[in-house]
Order: C-alpha cells, then sequence, then structure tokens
C-alpha cells in the first residue's frame, strides 16, 4: 500500500456516505504507529491490515461514557468481522467532512452515529463480498461476511479479510441506498459484554489522558484568576515569583473577560507541576473587584422564600389551573422544592499542553493536545481568535478523566495558549482542584414552587410550577425551565409553568442531564406527594398519567412515548418488588423520568434509623433505550449514574457568598465512597427503536425514588437537597 | 535545588526536586511515569495511591525528601516479568473502568490490601478502599472484582506452596 493508493481509497470512501462527506484535499488518515505496509483503507473508518487486525476509527471523543468502544462495535457488527481483530483508533485529526460529528454530548452521540456506523461497516462488508466473488469464484449472494471471513453457503470455502483486503479495497463502493443491514437476530456483537478498548492502558497506567501528555522541551504552566469572577488585576509580585525554585517565567494577563476565553490573571510556568503550585500561593495580587461577582447564595435563598405560585415568565399554560385549584371538593398541595450549586468534580482537573510556534514555513502553527467534549468547537474556535488556517493548526483529541459536560468550553486551552506564546515553549497547564471548584461552569442552584390539585378520587386534575432560577451573564440558565416536553407537563391537560430569574455571576453550565438532574427531583418527588394526599398507589398513579399509549410527538425521537414509560414503570415496579411489606424503618420509593430521549423508572430501598441517618440498600432500574450496543458498558452507565446521583443527593453542595465560591477541595464537598454505595439492579426493554445513550439518563429519576423512600420510611417529606441540610445523615 | 535518589519499580533512578515537593510530581514530572494520578492534592481521593515498602500512601502528600531509598511501587511497576497482576486482569475481565482516571489508585490500595489480607470481606474493603474516589461511581464492580482477584489470588498462592 502506498500514498497514492490510500488517496483513491479516501475518495471512494468520500462518496459512499453522500450529503455531508464533500471530497476534499484527502488526507491519508491513519493513526500514529499503524503501519501502512499491507493495509487496506475501506473507508474513512475502516482499514484492513496485512496480518489481519482490522482498524476502526472512533470519531466521538471518550470521557467514560463508553462511545469508543461503542460506535466501533456497531461497524465491526455490520462488516462482519470478529471482535477480537479489532483495533480501536481515535480519529487522528478534526475533519468532519471526512468524519462526521466528532463531538460528543447530551447521550445523543450513539444515537447520531447509529445509521453512519452501520453504512460503514455494511459498505466494507459488500465491498469484501465484491472481492470474494471474484477471488473464489463464486456468486456474490452465495457469500457472507462471518467472522472476519468471507464464507461461501452451501461449501466450505472461505477467505480471510486479510486474504482480501487488498482486493476489496478497489471495489466499488456501494450505493448507500443499497445497503442492507443485519437483523437484530443475526447479531454476534451487538448485545453482548465487552471490555471497553483501553482497559489494559487505563489498568497498567499507560492510559493517554490529556494531564499524561508529555512534550519535548516542554514547561508546566498555572494560571492564578480573581475569586470572585470578573475581577480585573491592577498589580502582581510578579518579581517576587520569577525568583522562586523552579520557576522559569511569570506575566501578569489581561484578558478580555469572557469566561469561556481568557480572565485577567497571572500566568507561571516552570520547570515541574509542584514548583508553579507552589508559586502560586506566594502570589500577592491586587484585584479591582468593582465588576466582579457579588453572588451570595444566602441572599439567593431570601428572595425565593416569599415567591409565589406563578413567576414573571410563563411559558406553559394549558388548560384551565386555577378552575382545579379553586374546587373546594379537590385537594390542593403547595411545596417549595430546593436544589443547590454542583460542582463537575471531573477527577481529572482541566488541562490543556499547547504549543504555539513559528514554523519554518513563517507562518504560525499551533498544537494542542486536548481532553475536549468537541473537538470541532475547538477547531472553529481557535482558527478564529488565533487567524490560522487548518494546516496551521494540529488537535489531538486525549481520552478525559471524566467530563459531565464540564469540557465543553475553552478556557484552560486558551490559557495554556497563552502561555505558550509567552514563553516560546509548549506549555502543560494544569489546573489545581481548588481552581476546579472555583472556576467551574456550575450546575445552577434553585428553588421551584410547585402546586397541585387531586380530585375526591385520587385523579390529578392540575400542576402548576414556578422555577425561580438563575440568570448569569445576562442570560436565563437554559436549565431553569420549565421544560413543556418533560413529564408531567407533556400528558397532562391543565398545567401552568412559569419561571423567575434571579442574578447570579457565577458561571453556571451542562451538568450530567442538564434540567433533568434538578426538574426530575421536584416533579417526580411532587406526584408522590399527590399520590400520598389522594391515598393512591403511586405506580398506578404514573400509569393513569401516562393515558392512552401513544407518542407525543410523534416520530420525534426526543419526545416522550407512553407505552415505553408503562412499560418501564411495570418492569422497574416487578423487579423491585413494589409493594411488598417492609420492616419499620424501611421503605420503597419510586419514579418515572423521560430524558435524553430514554424511558426511566427506578426503585430505590432505603433504610432510616431513629437518628436520621438514610442507607440506600438497593436500587432496581429499569429502562428502554432500544436495543442494547455493548451491554457491560450499558449497564455500568445506569449504575454509576445512580451513584452519582445519590453522591450528589446526599451531601453535595456549591455556596458563594462576596462572589466567592465557599468550597475549595474534596474535604469540603463530600463524594461517595464505597462503603456507602448501593447494590443496583439493572433492566432494560429492547424495543425495536434506534438506540440512544445512557450517559445520563440514569441519574434524574434516583434522586426522586429516594426521597419518596425515606418519606415511606420515616414519614419525612424531602424538599430539598442536598439530604444533610434536611438533617439527615449519610 | 538538592537530589534524591529513588527506588521506583526497582530501578534507582536520582532526581532534582525541593524537598517538599510531593512524590507524585517527582514521578509525573521528573521520572515520566504519569500512571499515578493528579486528583485532590490533598490526599482525599487516592488517584495518585502508590506503595512504599509495600504500604499504600498517597503520594500527593508524601514528600519526596521522605521516601529516598525506599522501595517504591507504581501502577507501571505493578505487572511482573510482562505478566499482569491478577487484579489488573481482573479489572479488564469485568470491565470495571469507566472513564479510567481513578484506577491506578483504586488498583494499587486493592493490591496492598490482598497482600495483607488475602481474604477480605466486604467490611475489609470498605475500610482498605474508601479513601479512594470514583468519580464515574464503579465502586459495584470494583468490590466484585476484588473478590475475584481474591480466589485467584489464593488459588495461586496454594499451588506455589
Amino acid at each position: 500500500m502506498n500514498a497514492t493508493l490510500t488517496r483513491r481509497a479516501f475518495m471512494k470512501a468520500s462518496s459512499i456516505v453522500g450529503g455531508g462527506f464533500a471530497l476534499g484535499l484527502p488526507s491519508i488518515g491513519l493513526a500514529e504507529g499503524v503501519s501502512l505496509v499491507g493495509s487496506a483503507e475501506l473507508n474513512a473508518y475502516v482499514q484492513v491490515r496485512g496480518d489481519g487486525k482490522i482498524i476502526i476509527f472512533s470519531g466521538s471523543p471518550e470521557m467514560g461514557q463508553g462511545i469508543k468502544t461503542s460506535l466501533p462495535m456497531i461497524v465491526a457488527e455490520e462488516m462482519g468481522a470478529n471482535w477480537d481483530d479489532v483495533i480501536v483508533k481515535q480519529t487522528p485529526e478534526i475533519d468532519t467532512e471526512r468524519y462526521g460529528q466528532q463531538w460528543t454530548g447530551g447521550s445523543f452521540t450513539l444515537y447520531l452515529n447509529w445509521n453512519l456506523m452501520r453504512e460503514m461497516g455494511a459498505s466494507a462488508a459488500d465491498m469484501f463480498l465484491s472481492a470474494a466473488a471474484i477471488a473464489m469464484e463464486r456468486p456474490k449472494s452465495e457469500l457472507r461476511a462471518i467472522d472476519s471471513r468471507v464464507v461461501h453457503i452451501g461449501s466450505e470455502d472461505s477467505r480471510t479479510f486479510a486474504e482480501l483486503a487488498g482486493l476489496a479495497y478497489q471495489q466499488p463502493i456501494p450505493n448507500k441506498d443499497d445497503l442492507v443491514f443485519k437483523a437484530r437476530e443475526d447479531y454476534r456483537i451487538l448485545g453482548t459484554s465487552v471490555s471497553q478498548v483501553d482497559s489494559l492502558e487505563i489498568v497498567t497506567g499507560i492510559g493517554d489522558f490529556g494531564i499524561d501528555t508529555q512534550v519535548q522541551d516542554m514547561l508546566y504552566g498555572s494560571y492564578e484568576k480573581c475569586p470572585a469572577v470578573g475581577g480585573q488585576i491592577i498589580n502582581a509580585n510578579i518579581d517576587d515569583i520569577k525568583k522562586l525554585p523552579g520557576i522559569i517565567d511569570a506575566w501578569i494577563v489581561k484578558g478580555n473577560g469572557n469566561v469561556k476565553a481568557l480572565m485577567d490573571g497571572v500566568g507561571i510556568v516552570g520547570t515541574d507541576t509542584w514548583s508553579v503550585f507552589k508559586a502560586r500561593r506566594a502570589l500577592k495580587i491586587k484585584w479591582d473587584e468593582s465588576d466582579a461577582s457579588k453572588d451570595s447564595w444566602s441572599s439567593f435563598v431570601a428572595f425565593a422564600d416569599g415567591v409565589g405560585n406563578t413567576g414573571q415568565e410563563v411559558s406553559i399554560d394549558n388548560g384551565d389551573v386555577e378552575a382545579a385549584f379553586s374546587d373546594p371538593n379537590n385537594t390542593v398541595l403547595d411545596s417549595l422544592y430546593e436544589y443547590p450549586y454542583l460542582t463537575h468534580m471531573c477527577l481529572e482537573p482541566m488541562n490543556c499542553t499547547a504549543h504555539f510556534r513559528r514554523g519554518a514555513d513563517e507562518k504560525d502553527h499551533l498544537e494542542v493536545w486536548l481532553p475536549t467534549q468537541s473537538g470541532p468547537r475547538f477547531q472553529k474556535m481557535a482558527l478564529d481568535r488565533y487567524g490560522l488556517e487548518k494546516d496551521q493548526l494540529t488537535i489531538h483529541i486525549k481520552r478525559m478523566g471524566g467530563s459531565f459536560g464540564r469540557r465543553t468550553s475553552d478556557e484552560s486551552v486558551i490559557e495554556a495558549i497563552e502561555l505558550s506564546q509567552r514563553s516560546g515553549k509548549p506549555v502543560k497547564l494544569t489546573w489545581t482542584r481548588e481552581d476546579n471548584i472555583r472556576y467551574d461552569f456550575l450546575r445552577q442552584g434553585g428553588f421551584n414552587r410547585i402546586r397541585g390539585a387531586v380530585d375526591p378520587k385520587g385523579k390529578v386534575l392540575a400542576i402548576e410550577e414556578h422555577a425561580i432560577g438563575v440568570e448569569s451573564g445576562g442570560q436565563p440558565s437554559p436549565f431553569n425551565g420549565p421544560n413543556p416536553a418533560a413529564f408531567p407537563f407533556s400528558t397532562m391537560g391543565n398545567v401552568r409553568g412559569s419561571s423567575t430569574n434571579y442574578r447570579m455571576d457565577t458561571p453556571v453550565g451542562p451538568w450530567r442531564a442538564p434540567y433533568s438532574n434538578t426538574h426530575a427531583f421536584v416533579s417526580q418527588a411532587f406526584i408522590h406527594e399527590l399520590a400520598t394526599a389522594g391515598n393512591r398507589d403511586h405506580v398506578e398513579l404514573l400509569i393513569e398519567m401516562m393515558g392512552e399509549p401513544r407518542w407525543i410527538d410523534d416520530g420525534n425521537w426526543r419526545s416522550m412515548n407512553t407505552e415505553r414509560a408503562v412499560g418501564v414503570i411495570k418492569l422497574a415496579a416487578e423487579k423491585g418488588g413494589w409493594g411488598r411489606e417492609m420492616p419499620e424503618g424501611r421503605g420503597l420509593g419510586f419514579s418515572f423520568y423521560f430524558c435524553h430521549a430514554a424511558h426511566v423508572a427506578e426503585l430505590a430501598e432505603v433504610s432510616v434509623s431513629k437518628s436520621g441517618e438514610v442507607r440506600l440498600h438497593k436500587v432496581t432500574a429499569a429502562l428502554d433505550v432500544g436495543p442494547i450496543i455493548n451491554r457491560s458498558g450499558a449497564v455500568s452507565q445506569v449504575q454509576g449514574a445512580i451513584i452519582d446521583g445519590f453522591s450528589a443527593m446526599a451531601g453535595q453542595k456549591i455556596t458563594m457568598e462576596n462572589g466567592r465560591v465557599e468550597q475549595t477541595n474534596l474535604d469540603q464537598y463530600p463524594v461517595l465512597r464505597i462503603h456507602q454505595a448501593p447494590e443496583v439492579d439493572v433492566h432494560f426493554i429492547e424495543s425495536d427503536y434506534d438506540p440512544t445513550g445512557l450517559g445520563e439518563p440514569g441519574l434524574p429519576p434516583l434522586a426522586p425514588a429516594v426521597a419518596n423512600a425515606i418519606f415511606a420510611a420515616s414519614g419525612k417529606r424531602v424538599h430539598k437537597m442536598p439530604l444533610i441540610d434536611e438533617g439527615f445523615i449519610v | 535545588m538538592p537530589s534524591y535518589t529513588l527506588e521506583i519499580n526497582k530501578q534507582r533512578t536520582t532526581i532534582q526536586a525541593e524537598a517538599d515537593m510531593p512524590l507524585l510530581w517527582a514521578l509525573r514530572d521528573k521520572a515520566g511515569l504519569t500512571g499515578s494520578k493528579f486528583g485532590c492534592g490533598i490526599g482525599q481521593c487516592g488517584a495518585c495511591t502508590v506503595h512504599v515498602n509495600g504500604l499504600p500512601v498517597r503520594s500527593c502528600v508524601t514528600p519526596v525528601s521522605s521516601v529516598a531509598d525506599q522501595r517504591i511501587t507504581t501502577i507501571e511497576g505493578l505487572a511482573t516479568n510482562n505478566h499482569l497482576h491478577v487484579l489488573q486482569q481482573v479489572w479488564i475481565d469485568q470491565d470495571v473502568a469507566q472513564c479510567g482516571y481513578c484506577q491506578a489508585g483504586q488498583i494499587m490500595s486493592a493490591a496492598a490490601l490482598l497482600e495483607s489480607n488475602p481474604k477480605p470481606t466486604d467490611s475489609d474493603i470498605d475500610k482498605a478502599m474508601s479513601g479512594n474516589y470514583c468519580r464515574c461511581g464503579t465502586y459495584i464492580r470494583i468490590r466484585k472484582a476484588i473478590h475475584t482477584a481474591a480466589g485467584f489470588y489464593n488459588a495461586t498462592q496454594e499451588v506455589q506452596s
């Protein structure tokens, strides 16, 4: 194989996907360390090496959600590969014309790549069949691709993919519309459990996280910003800092005031991370805080205390809620729920290695080693900000040590680039843990006043929600709500939803299952309050509220389907033993939520001691996300989301006063430890809808299920997270 | 700047560092061994766990000057003679990791546990592992993997004795 052949193969590959994949200047598209010798590129995602190994690329970044394993499994299934022959590589460059989507988020990556991955696999299989028809002198219709071979049906004749590779890439690219995908009953890889493709690297410590980047002549960098967001730098003791051991240089940096770009601060580079971290403790900076954040959580709490049932902005108004609330025959409940700000606490701190240099061609070149959810977003920003052409920018996408929505902005990257520009060297910039908390885009805290009416038979007639959320940077948080597509707004006739926004300057952003991670708690705990007031079984009430089996917005994959909802509700109730007698101090709690295209029901078993100690013993989860791709990964995502949900619910809370985040590190932000982790039992309904992702949807129903179980166990209603603020001990 | 000789994974290495530099940064930035991870810097998350003379320590709060000439094992040195430690193999087989960032520290803590207690109960595991935080919540698989590895570990020990 030589570069010419590869180029030809690429052009053929480009034509297969049509639409989004324009022919462009071809790049070879081989990952570092993969020999070209004897390998054939069948399309942008598939190469077969002479030794029989099949390279499948993963375009979406890996952050623990398992996408680097599940997407290639789809390709391997459709092409008839044996999974043991597959080597998965991250796509070596950002090129969305060649690879399509190269970002991940919203639990959408699987759904959005499902057809493309099947096309890549099926077209590769078709080319092997065409090659085999020639090599084996058999009709193509009698050939099948199975286990990295093409076999002839009706004889013993077969050829390996390796034997056919040289011929296969020369075969005509099949028309996308002619591709036939496998039937589910013929799957050999999808639906099985495989260990994620980087397991060996992870357990031996050679995993390729962003923070592990090592580049020749690299300096280590750190960047100090104002503890109250928006503060401007007046001066700093830079000369003292430069004299400290291990420090190479330090600068006062004027930023552009954009929290997602470069804020004012002091940049320090040195011979190692410890020296620059330690030097920051010796910094004496004078800040002008006249325009800085004055945020106060306690002021926000006081503001929310007196709000009414309807807010300034009415976003949902269907039917007649007032009639239901004013009818004296109905029972009306009115509750105020509260949830705190949260930090992402990705265990790998924000970091980036950047090298900005003047090349031999007298042009600027920027190379970055980047743990990010979105390479294409960074690419667009960097080309614009630094005035580069694509060939002046090299992006290495690195594995992320968790993200949960955090790695969706570029400020740590821009800080690293700034220090590389100033020092003329490659710089690995690392945030301290304290930086990660202080400079986070937090999950917004807020309040929800919710009112509901139940008739004498226990039927829920009306619900009204008033979300008291934050406005940050002049914009209401997009995650405040209320969202008319969320259950129960989506199924009920009499609903009103409104919001009031309170100015808080601390930046907020997506945190695992944005909006749903608060709204599920509020709405599904309140439905249990209504069930209790109406003397109804919670599960029966939920099924009643779903109404007729229907897809609420027919054909819209992000819309709830009540038939799928009822399916998971019944399954979780059955598997978790809903309705069984519980000993004193122990209770079951139920919840359902639909978000991120997933229907999820969870049943929690909790005990509460007389002194208020809460123990979550077991969670039973039932989910419908269509067919399961990697069963091991799917179960793990749900278990992890449930444990994460309980971790957040139990004790986590970020507060700010005088514009400063008050918590600094893990000793002030309790996280769930192994001895507190519940047993988690996961069940899937593998319906025939296209598969959707599992990174997020397991989390939102956990908090209301636990809150409802605490009520069943103790008679105490949970209206506030975290639980330790309600007087419980976890 | 002072220099210290460290015995890391059976190899002696001399590094230049201030006396208070935590072992973690000596490993990562001076010795080029990035398997031990920086998480919190205050000994609360366990991602930086290594063995010093066979005992688990949080390398982010262990000054390099205190471990000169001591026997240090990092995740890179856990496998011997090209054979994975039984915990590493079980971790792969049972697909324990999600993001994977904490797992080196988890495995180092678990390896020290099995060394001192080859048949740990759930309560033993709770005590030995509660200093290792997993942001992704893989605790269920970590517990199961330790039990499975202990079974193999004991079988191996019996064969050898």
